[in-house]
């Protein structure tokens, strides 16, 4: 990858490792996942341990080590969800796709990912497909979404 | 860009001069852009009825304004037309016309769009004709169906930094200080801590170089809450006043320094509130010299990574520090020594919300809604109103707000219309994964902070997630379980590892391998969770476990005598069958994922056990109510 990106970003915190958090989050938001020599870079510029890096990045859910999908779909699993059988969509979409909740498919097309709660619970279940929010989902429902990014089973 | 305003005077001249230019006859139509109203196609309604407006040459006529959320979820996307106030719900593109011609221009409402109560039949006019607002008490959102939370006008003409400029006039950092100690305000985040008591501490502890921290917590961990996000999505400057008045003060004459730490889920909240704060600088509200005074402050939005423990204190300002958010023992409390080892104040988005309303409208106001009295002690009751997140398998799902001390009875059958789908009211779950579920005797229990902790559960930051009779009490316990099993940072061992083996005992009980003696395991290996964990975290882990063991000991003990799942969910103990109402008409066996299902056209379909995965997609395509579970 590109590290003067990793560059710019830095600078715009200037260099505060107490902005470590921020920074991987633009990192991410612009790579879609932290490469590792992305946080090598980050690591020597703020003159932090790589350890910490490398500990932030995998304490936070919101990070992910490898790269994930064009598509991201992300199950809500929180518990208004739940109640309303968000876990039976979590368990078609990984049958459906052959992968498990956290896992890109081999062609990077499709990342699934589960959430605790993203705050639209009176819409249960909610699956976010590339952050449009569809509520109220079915399994029929759900391969209706999935066939807007040409995934069916 | 607006001059800065020099002094609470200079407020009050622009909050004249925005009055004049507005007529109060002057039709508004105001859209709720709440996430549920959103994600029902609210935003390409909103395109709709900029694009009509338009093409109709209306631009003069109405003013169009993008809400956050109205609460009722449930119905949406909900649109309001003032002056009249017509409330319409499920509104489409295609009604925009009409909306326009009849409802604006005309003043006349119309049928098609109202709502009508389910059980009386009755048609809804005006927002407070319709059961779901009718019995709460709406002061923290009361303006969110009415101001564009983008804009520091709006909330200025309805009252805002009313409360500012009357404390920077008129009051002493002490006496603000005083009214929200007498006020008996607690924390919404959690805890319910008189914030009177955590301001005062804060105040008193040392700081040589003056510098104190306020933080806001809007990082609302808790799944199946929504209350804090709607407040900063919908009323920014509400809860930015809050915490404007509580630096002035815990910290003035000082160094104030203001976060707003949010949940990395929330983009719009992070976008709405750094606009506001963009807005209230311009105007001298924030920054150097606020209102022409020598009071200085200014906040920061620092966005969360996801991580549930770190909306608890010591983790949230270890993350702000930049590390992970590994809580720390509070030997010496944060008000003392907290983000990076200063005087630290962190409250609650919602506790911070209830500032500016307290000093404009009164110590005497707040104390007079609630329960209890704080005359003396201000852990002495729960003073003022409550937002709770009703949602789960309830009719009228969304946003409540009422004032402490309803029963849930009249939260989740007045408010919430009942159960869906004519089920029967199983439980309620509060307080998030520290709370517990609460069963049917309980519906008549007042809510308040002290109730709800009696009851074994917690009034955390206010979801309230109904369970009706196919919701299975071990596996919610289950649930919570793996959640805070996930969620533990593993910093202290009882946490990590006794969630954990409590996650293995409970798979165990719903896979059908309950043993006897689990329970009594259970409940000691609970008891040293909470006993020796060092964080609210594992010291709360097992209530959701131990308040349904506690309510509902009956489902434990068909798992793990009679090998059954009373309410048919959980998987090892469940089987699917197909009855005789089965017409044949194909579509269960179109659709079983693993082709369990056989049978011809128009003849009895039969589901192959040995291939059957109980995901249940034959139960939900059949239109017959042909696949029974046992
Ligand atoms: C694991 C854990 C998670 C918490 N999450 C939140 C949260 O998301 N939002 C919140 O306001 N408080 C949360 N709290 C409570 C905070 O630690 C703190 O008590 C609260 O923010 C103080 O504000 P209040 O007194 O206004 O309630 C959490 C506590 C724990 C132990
Ligand atoms: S529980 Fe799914 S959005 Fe809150």
């Amino acid at each position: 990858m590109d590290l003067a990106k990793v560059d710019r970003i830095v600078d715009k915190y200037q260099g505060s490792p107490a902005a470590l958090l921020p920074i991987l989050q633009d990192i991410q938001a612009q790579e879609n996942w932290l490469p590792r020599e992305a946080l090598q870079r980050v690591a020597d510029k703020l003159q932090v341990p790589l350890t910490r890096v490398y500990g932030m990045a995998t304490f936070f859910r919101a990070f992910s080590l490898k790269p994930r999908g064009k598509h991201i779909c992300t199950v809500c699993m929180g518990t208004a969800c739940h109640v309303r059988g968000a876990p039976k969509l979590v368990e078609k979409i990984e049958r459906d796709m052959k992968i498990r909740a956290g896992e890109t498919t081999p062609d990077l097309e499709f990342t699934l990912e589960t959430v605790n709660c993203v705050g639209a619970c009176a819409l249960g279940p909610l699956v976010i497909l590339d952050g449009t929010y569809h509520g109220n989902i079915t399994s029929a429902k759900l391969d209706k979404v999935l066939k807007g990014i040409g995934r069916t089973k | 860009m607006r001059a800065r305003l020099t002094s609470p005077q200079a407020l009050e001249k622009l909050r004249a001069e925005i009055a004049g230019r507005r007529d109060p006859e002057k039709p508004v139509l105001s859209i709720c852009a709440g996430t549920g109203c959103v994600a029902y196609g609210s935003l390409k309604l909103a395109d709709a009825v900029r694009e009509e407006v338009e093409k109709r040459g209306l631009g003069d006529k109405l003013e169009v304004r993008i809400n956050g959320c109205h609460g009722f979820c449930e119905r949406g996307p909900l649109v309001l037309c003032h002056p009249h106030g017509f409330f319409y719900q499920r509104v489409q593109p295609s009604d925009v016309g009409e909306i326009l011609e009849q409802s604006i221009l005309a003043g006349q409402p119309i049928e098609r769009l109202q709502y009508v109560d389910p059980v009386t039949g009755a048609r809804a006019v005006k927002q407070q004709d319709v059961g779901f607002y009718k019995h709460q008490m709406r002061v923290l959102l009361e303006y969110n169906g009415w101001i564009d939370p983008t804009s520091i006008e709006d909330y200025i003409a309805v009252g805002g930094y009313a409360a500012l400029a009357k404390a920077l006039s008129t009051m002493k950092p002490e006496e603000v200080l005083d009214a929200i100690y007498k006020s008996g305000l607690r924390g919404r985040g959690g805890g319910g801590f008189p914030a009177g008591v955590k301001w005062k501490e804060c105040r008193n502890a040392p700081a040589p170089d003056g510098v104190r921290y306020i933080i806001a917590n809007g990082d609302e961990g808790d799944p199946g809450a929504f209350m804090d996000r709607s407040l900063m999505e919908g009323n920014p400057h509400l809860v930015i006043e809050g915490m404007i008045l509580g630096a002035y003060a815990i910290a003035h004459p000082g160094h104030p320094v203001g976060y707003i730490y949010v949940r990395n889920e929330y983009p719009l909240a992070v976008e709405r509130l750094g606009l506001a704060l963009e807005k209230a600088r311009e105007l001298g509200l924030l920054g150097e010299k606020i209102l022409g005074t020598d009071f200085g402050f200014d906040i920061q939005i620092n966005r969360g990574g996801g991580a549930f423990v770190c909306g608890e204190s010591t983790a949230l300002m270890a993350s702000i520090e930049g590390f992970v958010g590994e809580p720390r023992a509070k030997h010496i409390h944060t008000v003392v020594q907290g983000l990076y080892n200063k005087p630290t104040n962190l409250n609650n988005v919602e506790t911070w919300a209830n500032v500016p309303l307290i000093l404009t409208r009164g110590v005497d106001w707040f104390t007079s809604i609630g329960t209890g009295d704080v005359s003396k002690d201000p852990w002495g009751g729960s003073k003022g109103t409550k937002i709770f997140a009703l949602v789960g398998k309830v009719n009228n799902t969304g946003l409540v707000e009422v004032p402490m001390g309803k029963t849930l009875r009249e939260i989740i059958f007045d408010i919430g219309g009942g159960i869906r789908d004519g089920r029967q009211f199983k439980a309620v779950q509060t307080g998030g994964p520290s709370g517990g579920c609460l069963p049917a005797s309980h519906l008549d229990m007042p809510v308040d902070f002290d109730r709800l902790t009696e009851a074994g559960s917690m009034m955390g930051s206010g979801g309230m997630i109904v369970m009706d009779d196919s919701t299975c009490m071990v596996d919610v316990a289950r649930y919570f379980l793996h959640f805070l099993a996930d969620e533990s940072c593993g910093k202290c061992v009882t946490c990590r590892e006794g969630l954990k083996h409590l996650c293995k005992i409970v798979d165990r009980i719903c896979a059908g391998q309950g043993r006897e003696g689990d329970l009594e395991l259970l409940d000691e290996i609970s008891l040293t969770v909470e006993k020796a964990s060092l964080c609210a975290l594992g010291q709360t882990a097992p209530n959701p476990l131990r308040s349904t063991m506690r309510y509902f000991r009956d489902e434990y003990v068909a798992h793990i005598r009679d090998h059954k799942c009373p309410a048919k969910v959980c998987k090892a103990l469940i089987t699917f069958g197909i009855n005789d109402k089965c017409t044949g008409c194909m579509v269960c066996a179109r659709n079983c994922p693993t082709g369990a299902i056989t049978g011809e056209r128009k003849k009895l379909h039969v589901i192959d056990q040995s291939k059957c995965i109980r995901c249940g997609v034959c139960q939900e395509v059949c239109k017959f109510d042909a696949v029974d579970v046992a």
